[in-house]
């Protein structure tokens, strides 16, 4: 697939940090400040080719990224956001939805899609953190619940790629529930013991790391990505102590011991293969 | 100040825990300051004023039963926090002929946020587990105002897996105004903690009740809080975020709580209707303050009784149906295939 075609697709950067010159497509990375044009992402996996910085993507990519020939089959595409509460804060939540899918040509957070990796059948739930903050309702709780019955059905691996600030507060209790509704899945899926990997990518927080996220048979991270419970400045406040450099990333989170390992995205396909391969002989 | 208005100073302290009444409230405590004004003036003149005073007591009643029918869900959770509730403690002692406390989570530490123990109910063992709160400044720092660290759930999973080994069921008491945001509780993993009780609790083989008593902020609550049975007391909350967070996170100030106390939909009706609990226990008239003892033994007619049921099925239709029930929840429009 050509780049070109593409960038009328756009991909889920912020705007104001992607630019269109004569030379192409370009936006600062985050960390070093320095330019990519988007030739040179696509290649390198969207990752900073000076200073290893994974640039924020979304399931589009990782899908891209992470199945053969990027080919896959998307499970249960249809499921969008009902408003049981008929949410309204400074916005309808309806509008939000709305709004959330005009920004991104997303239905929800999560996308879910069977496909493979190095010739390995494999279901990935992959969160879009472009959608309302990639915050966890009743359709990630639910695209969750049905992508695991599939996973059990046909005896296929499971993975999700977390990128969440957590539960989405405009379905308040109904998102909550999500957390207890996707572990127990997770509990039937361990009890055929058919492997789940949970890739917690930068940020994952909240209600999801409360659930899905931990639960890994192996819980792994990208480089740098924030992890954590609490926000930094609600335990910064409730403290009243600064946080020490670091906390709270994929590396303190591995040497706490809550991560198997930290794979750079260059390298994760290579990776996940070796795993499913050892699985499955 | 001098010891006599020191003294006085605590005496009032301590009736304003006990008493401590909310703006809603105020229609009561002005009719309690007027009967008992007329009371006084009953006793020193000769003046019959039994008759007003009769008007006057029957005026209070009905006055406290409309005011205490008629709760938004920003009083409710005022209510909620009343530092005159049981908590855990108390609850366990009005149940229980027996109870032994056991104590921390085998790793780290014991965490006094999350107390648990066997106790007796009628004859029948039981493993409870509950957050517990603090009565006093002291106590209150003591228990972390009932915000537990990633070990006061491991010791929860911990009582429930030997709950399991002996067949014993599991009774938690909610009440917790969330998993404690610290430092040593992100570095001991709170979400995986929290987690691990969530999956683990949806496949334990033996019976589990819970009551929100108090407070049910989020996930602090729901790392204990997945029953076969779920029931709020009349005067709880329980939602994803409490609705001080929820106004300062989507308006941008603290103002909007009562705001966000309705949108939420937090109240034991509301959490009904929705069907995300199984059950709404009265409350004595004021709250369960008002009358521990007759909260208690509502609380124990149920624990009786579902366990009479929940102790029939066979595990494994009861973790089905446990599983069932969670997996349930949430609401999303599919188009008709
Ligand atoms: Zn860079």
């Amino acid at each position: 697939m050509s780049w070109f075609k593409r960038v009328k697709e756009g991909i889920t950067t912020k705007t104001e940090e992607k630019k269109e010159t004569p030379d192409g497509i370009w936006e600062k990375c985050p960390s070093c400040k320095k330019v990519l044009h988007l030739s040179e992402q696509l290649e390198n996996q969207y990752v900073c080719v000076y200073c290893g910085y994974q640039l924020r993507i979304g399931s589009k990519e990782y899908f891209e990224i992470l199945f053969d020939n990027n080919e896959f089959t998307e499970l249960y595409p249809d499921l969008t956001s009902a408003d049981p509460l008929n949410f309204e804060d400074t916005k309808k939540y309806t509008d939000r939805l709305a709004e959330g899918t005009r920004k991104t040509g997303l239905k929800d957070a999560i996308r879910s899609a069977h496909g493979r990796l190095h010739g390995h059948d494999l279901v990935i739930a992959c969160m879009d953190f472009s959608f309302i903050g990639g915050s966890m309702g009743s359709v990630v709780g639910e695209k969750i619940a049905r992508s695991i019955d599939y996973c059990i059905e046909h005896r296929i691996p499971f993975m999700i790629i977390s990128k969440s600030g957590g539960a989405r507060m405009m379905e308040a209790a109904f998102s909550l529930m999500q957390m207890a509704k996707t572990s127990a899945k997770l509990a039937l899926l361990a009890e055929q013991k058919i492997p789940y990997i949970s890739l917690l990518t930068d940020p994952t927080t909240g209600g999801v790391t409360a659930s899905y996220a931990m639960l890994g048979d192996i819980n792994i991270a990208e480089p740098g990505a924030m992890i954590g419970f609490a926000g930094p400045r609600v335990i910064k406040e409730t403290i009243k102590k600064d946080l020490p450099k670091g906390f709270q990333s994929a590396e303190f989170v591995l040497e706490h011991g809550f991560l198997d390992f930290i794979v750079d995205r260059r390298e994760m396909k290579e990776k996940l293969a070796s795993f499913l391969r050892m699985m499955a002989s | 100040m001098n010891d006599a208005r020191v003294v006085l100073f605590f005496n009032n302290f301590y009736l304003y825990r006990m008493k401590a009444s909310f703006d809603f409230e105020q229609p009561l405590v002005d009719l309690e300051e007027q009967l008992e004004k007329l009371k006084q003036v009953a006793d020193k003149s000769k003046v019959n004023v039994s008759a007003t005073i009769r008007e006057l007591e029957e005026k209070l009643e009905h006055t406290r039963k409309e005011i205490y029918s008629n709760l938004n869900g920003w009083q409710k959770v005022q209510l909620s926090r009343h530092p005159g509730r049981p908590y855990t403690l108390d609850y366990i002692s009005m149940l229980c002929d027996d109870f032994i406390e056991l104590h921390g989570d085998r790793t780290v530490k014991d965490d006094k946020a999350i107390v648990g123990g066997l106790g007796s109910v009628g004859g029948q063992t039981v493993m409870f587990i509950g957050h517990q709160k603090g009565k006093n400044t002291k106590e209150r720092q003591y228990r972390n105002f009932g915000m537990a660290n990633p070990e006061g759930y491991r010791k929860a999973l911990r009582l429930m897996k030997l709950a399991e080994k002996f067949n014993k069921p599991v009774v938690t008491f909610i009440d917790t105004p969330g998993a404690y945001p610290g430092l040593e509780a992100e570095e001991r993993g709170q979400g995986e903690a929290i987690a691990r009780n969530l999956l683990e609790m949806s496949v334990l083989k033996v019976p589990i009740l819970c009551f929100i008593v108090g407070e049910g902020a989020s996930g602090g609550a729901l790392g204990i809080g997945i029953g076969d049975r779920v029931y709020m007391l009349e005067y709880t909350w329980y939602s994803v975020i409490s609705p001080e967070s929820c106004s300062s996170i989507l308006w941008r100030t603290w103002d909007y709580k009562e705001k966000a106390a309705e949108v939420l939909k937090l109240t034991a009706e509301d959490m009904l209707s929705n069907k995300l609990i199984d059950g709404v226990i009265p409350e004595p008239l004021g709250g369960a303050h008002h009358d521990p003892q007759a909260m208690a033994s509502a609380i124990r007619s149920k624990i009786l009784s579902d366990l009479k049921i929940l102790g029939r099925k066979a595990p494994a239709k009861l973790v089905q149906e446990r599983i069932d029930k969670f997996c349930a929840m949430g609401v999303v429009n599919e188009p008709a295939s």
